[in-house]
């Protein structure tokens, strides 16, 4: 059984990337293994825990749902490329503060779920953050002190968009 | 506090400069976490890495006879198919007993099945490959011819004369068996106004930790030493497990544990399939990794709970408790696990239940009974969430008897708060609890009259909402009574390093380990607090077996109050022997210096005499500028294990208020509360975190978490679309407080806070949904998880 390899050519944190993947082969294994990207994590593999959680174009999505194949030609982003930007530092900083982590598996994916909220703009609820997380678990926290921070974060980005 | 015993500055350790001891101080390790650059062994590659996946029992008991392996070796990548019998040359057997649990009995267990499987899920051989995915598609290859067997998979049959015995060479399915009786109960019940009698279900759920369980195992041959990089909670007691059965000298044994991505006593234990990874690097000689995919981590990572408990209470009608009697019944698996056993949480069940009570008479009966289904174990709150709910379900029960409210019966009852030392009618013993401070503080936190009327006039409009209590006591800081007494190798005492860098920095190593609890920072705290300095410059190292004092690592509520005072130790040590560095530079008496702030000062006036980077300086680089005869030593090692108690036992209080939606059967958790009292409290932020997440775990198991297994003894729902866990929307609020009574056990005073939440979540959830139906006559709802259906079922509407 010989299993034929696919390029792909994408963008990954702005950096152009071409490999020969299989076709089986997840984008978050993609990351992981190929690219050593281990900042976006395997939580399920069936699209449930939020653990993967990526941008693809600008929108988060689920990196054990998508295959690398899929994302020929796409724009990625991960924990890494959001955190060297420094996109989301206050975000993580506030995370810090607030012990809004504890074992840390489920972060990235929270962190980016978490921006996508605030990048929409305007001041947030408890409800509607709570809503919004719903698709990330966290089995540590109980979810309270994450809630906290993306409230707090809201309110220091000023509402803005 | 009392933290003051010999610090020289006149300070108490709580107004001295570098005092970080009941500070919210971040931790040291969370940035990189935030930037997805933490170290998991999920994460982690070596030369030469070959991958492991097992072919696993689809049966929950079957005899396998024949595996033919041919196809699967010829799969492309694949580096060698390895059976149980196989492995079985290189790593032998183990049995998950202890001695003090009087009569406790289980089968070998094998790293990998020869013959026969015991449970779905069970590995019954083992594909290496160069990746995963080779390895699962030669899986696929394996041709595995099974005779299914009769599969026991109901506990109140299990020792029923018919009922087939899983391990005939043990006679029956009974693991173990303990009877308990304090008191007069007979008596006690027989002079009761009323007694109620109910049964409790607790259904089986596991830990689902978010980085399902992960290994890699490197025998180096050259130098006949085996490097495991575990996902683990105990790294000193998985050395000793790996060098016993692959027959190792521990010191041939190195585990080295980076972040763990949730372990919540799942990652304590000996797992089967781990143990063949160590055993297949020594085979192989090249490193293996493993990491369990999700549907595998279900069927193989510790379930627990799955206790059926029988339960009855006596009162008087002036609310006086006067008996307890409970017969519990547990379905574990097919072996008790190695190396903690399977029987410690029907044990601690008849420990626990009635604990925080002053009623003298107490009748148990716990017995624990195989079956072919997946292993149980000890998973956060081991045994208390049981205890809890039996104690707690029945108090109210007793206070809806006679007419009293939840709240004064538990006045009436709790033992009072200047009662000790004192034991329980079970055995266990109690240093200094505080239910009634607990208590006031509850009520007093939650606006409980408030709430009342609330839902009082809320019920005029047919919304239903309920209160719910729950009192409890917590097994923290365990000694040897654990484990060790018992004949299993695990540390009850942990140890600290601490040592002077040559910037004037300190390093600490510790025994114990970092999940997520914040395990490093609290020991950052107690050493700065300790020595002098500010927490910048101190430095944490855990999970090596290398490079740390040996020590039990992190469970049971441990971390902070053995580690954390071995560190404190460790840290006023050091302290002294810089200042006798200092004291000799200086020409000065020891005894009128201090170390504040990273510099030597005068004790009295806090003049700067001399800054740490200059005593390392003048001890590492010039030492032949120190009078003749004079060796600095800026190392210093301490350890610890608690004496005066067998357990620092710690207690508390939570209430939850809820909305149950009478037409959907759903329930709406709205605010939750939890007043506890863990002694000394290092890291406030920290401590309110853990029972924040204790609580949504124990939330998780009284709601939504079941391992559902059918009558052939098969997972239903072993994935995570189908398993429940709490979700964001889900969960309320929580209001943490707390009540101070530090252990006398240790100079820092501190007990462990790490399972309380989950020990009294259910209990306090159960009693609030009754709380909430008890106007519409719904039967009691005592079986967990409390689903639509089940509330639907009990109101009848179903």
């Amino acid at each position: 059984m010989s299993i034929a390899m696919h390029e792909i050519s994408l963008s990954v944190n702005g950096e152009t990337v071409r490999e020969r993947v299989e076709a089986r082969k997840t984008l978050v294994d993609f990351l992981r293994e190929d690219l050593g990207l281990t900042g976006s994590h395997i939580g399920c593999e069936h699209g449930v825990c939020g653990a993967c959680t990526v941008r693809i174009d600008g929108t988060i999505m689920r990196g054990c749902l998508v295959l690398a194949v899929q994302c020929n030609g796409a724009r990625v982003e991960t924990i890494e490329g959001a955190s060297d930007s420094g996109e989301i530092a206050d975000l993580q900083e506030a995370f810090q503060r607030r012990n809004a982590l504890q074992c840390g598996y489920c972060t990235p994916g929270m962190l980016l779920t978490a921006q996508e909220l605030l990048k929409s703009g305007g001041m947030k609820d408890r409800e509607t953050i709570r809503e919004h997380m719903s698709g990330n678990y966290c089995r540590c926290t109980g979810y309270q002190a994450i809630v906290d921070v993306v409230e707090a974060v809201a309110q220091a980005r000023g509402g803005k968009k | 506090m009392k933290i003051v015993a010999d610090l020289p500055s006149g300070l108490t350790a709580l107004d001295r400069p570098n005092s970080y001891i009941g500070r919210s101080v971040p931790r040291p390790n969370l940035a990189r976490l935030t930037q997805g650059r933490g170290q998991y062994v999920s994460d982690l590659t070596l030369p030469r890495i070959a991958h492991v996946a097992f072919a696993r029992s689809p049966h929950a008991h079957a005899r396998f006879k024949k595996i033919d392996v041919k196809a699967a070796k010829a799969s492309p990548g694949v580096i060698a198919v390895v059976t149980g019998t196989e492995l079985a040359k290189v790593i032998t057997p183990w049995v998950g007993v202890l001695t003090h649990l009087k009569g406790i009995k289980s089968a070998p267990q094998h790293a990998i099945a020869i013959d026969r499987a015991c449970w779905q899920g069970e590995a019954v051989c083992a594909v290496v490959a160069k990746t995963r995915a080779e390895a699962e598609d030669a899986i696929e290859l394996l041709e595995i011819e099974y005779e299914e067997l009769p599969a026991v998979v109901n506990p109140e049959t299990a020792l029923d004369a018919k009922t087939p015995i899983i391990h005939p060479e043990l006679g029956d399915n009974l693991t173990f068996e303990r009877k308990h009786e304090a008191g007069e109960v007979d008596k006690a019940f027989k002079d009761s106004d009323e007694i109620v009698e109910t049964t409790f279900v607790f259904g089986r759920h596991t830990g689902v930790c978010l980085e399902a369980r992960a290994i890699v195992a490197d025998w180096n041959v050259g130098e006949e030493r085996m490097t495991v990089y575990q996902g683990t909670q105990a790294p000193h007691m998985m050395q000793n497990l790996f060098a016993k059965h692959l027959g190792l000298a521990e010191h041939q044994v190195r585990v080295i544990t980076k972040d763990v991505g949730g372990s919540f006593g799942i990652k304590v234990h000996t797992y089967a399939d781990e143990m063949a990874v160590v055993a297949l690097s020594k085979l192989l000689k090249r490193p293996v990794k493993f990491v369990a995919d999700r549907l595998e981590s279900f069927v193989t990572d510790i379930h627990a709970r799955d206790h059926r408990v029988k339960a009855k209470i006596g009162v008087k009608r002036d609310g006086t408790i006067t008996a307890f009697e409970i017969d519990d019944l547990t379905g574990i698996g097919p072996y008790s696990v190695y190396p903690r056993t399977s029987g410690i949480e029907a044990n601690q069940v008849v420990n626990l239940t009635g604990g925080p009570y002053k009623c003298p008479n107490y009748r148990a009966l716990a017995r624990v009974v195989f079956q072919n289904k997946n292993v149980m174990c000890q998973y956060r709150a081991v045994g208390h969430p049981i205890a809890t709910a039996v104690t707690e379900g029945l108090v109210d029960l007793a206070a809806m008897k006679i007419g009293m409210d939840p709240v004064e019966i538990r006045r009436k009852n709790l033992i009072p708060d200047d009662g000790y030392p004192c034991a329980a009618p079970s055995g266990i013993k109690f240093e200094k609890l505080s239910h009634h401070a607990s208590l006031d503080k509850l009520v007093k936190m939650m606006g409980y009259e408030k709430l009342r009327a609330e839902q009082e006039e809320l019920r005029k409009e047919n919304i239903y909402r309920g209160l719910g209590f729950a009192s409890f006591i917590e097994v923290t800081n365990p000694s040897a009574a654990f484990y060790g007494v018992g004949g299993a190798k695990i540390s009850a005492q942990d140890g600290a390093t601490v040592r002077l860098d040559a910037q004037g920095a300190v390093i600490v190593q510790s025994g114990v380990t970092e999940q997520g609890q914040g395990a490093e920072a609290v020991l950052a705290q107690v050493v700065a607090s300790a020595f002098g300095v500010p927490l910048e410059r101190v430095r944490v190292i855990t999970g090596d077996t290398d490079n740390t004092p040996y020590g039990g690592g992190t469970w049971a509520s441990r971390a902070a109050g053995i580690g954390g005072e071995a560190a404190w130790q460790a840290g006023k040590a050091l302290r002294q022997n810089v200042l006798a560095v200092a004291a000799s530079i200086l020409q000065a008496d020891p005894k009128v210096l201090d170390i504040r702030n990273g510099l030597v000062v005068d004790t009295d006036g806090g003049r700067e005499r001399i800054s740490l980077e200059e005593v390392a300086r003048i001890a590492y680089f010039r030492p032949d500028t120190l009078p003749p005869g004079f060796q600095a030593e800026l190392m210093a090692t301490r350890h610890y294990v608690p004496r005066a108690w067998p357990f620092a036992f710690t207690n508390g209080i939570q209430s939850s208020y809820l909305e149950v939606d009478i037409d959907t059967g759903f329930v709406k958790l709205l605010r939750h509360w939890c007043v506890e009292d863990c002694g000394t409290v290092i890291n406030p932020q920290l401590v309110d975190e853990q029972i924040r997440g204790g609580i949504v775990q124990g939330l998780g198991g009284a709601l939504y978490e079941h391992c559902i297994y059918d009558d052939r003894g098969q997972l239903l729902n072993g994935n995570m679309a189908d398993y429940l866990v709490p979700m964001a929307s889900e969960m309320p609020d929580m209001d943490i407080g707390h009540v101070v009574s530090p252990t006398a056990d240790s100079e820092l005073g501190a007990k462990g806070a790490g399972e309380a939440g989950t020990a009294g979540a259910p209990a306090a959830v159960m009693n609030a949904i009754n709380d909430a139906l008890r106007p519409l006559k719904a039967k009691l709802l005592t079986e967990m998880p409390f689903t639509p259906e089940r509330i639907l079922k009990a109101l009848g509407r179903v």
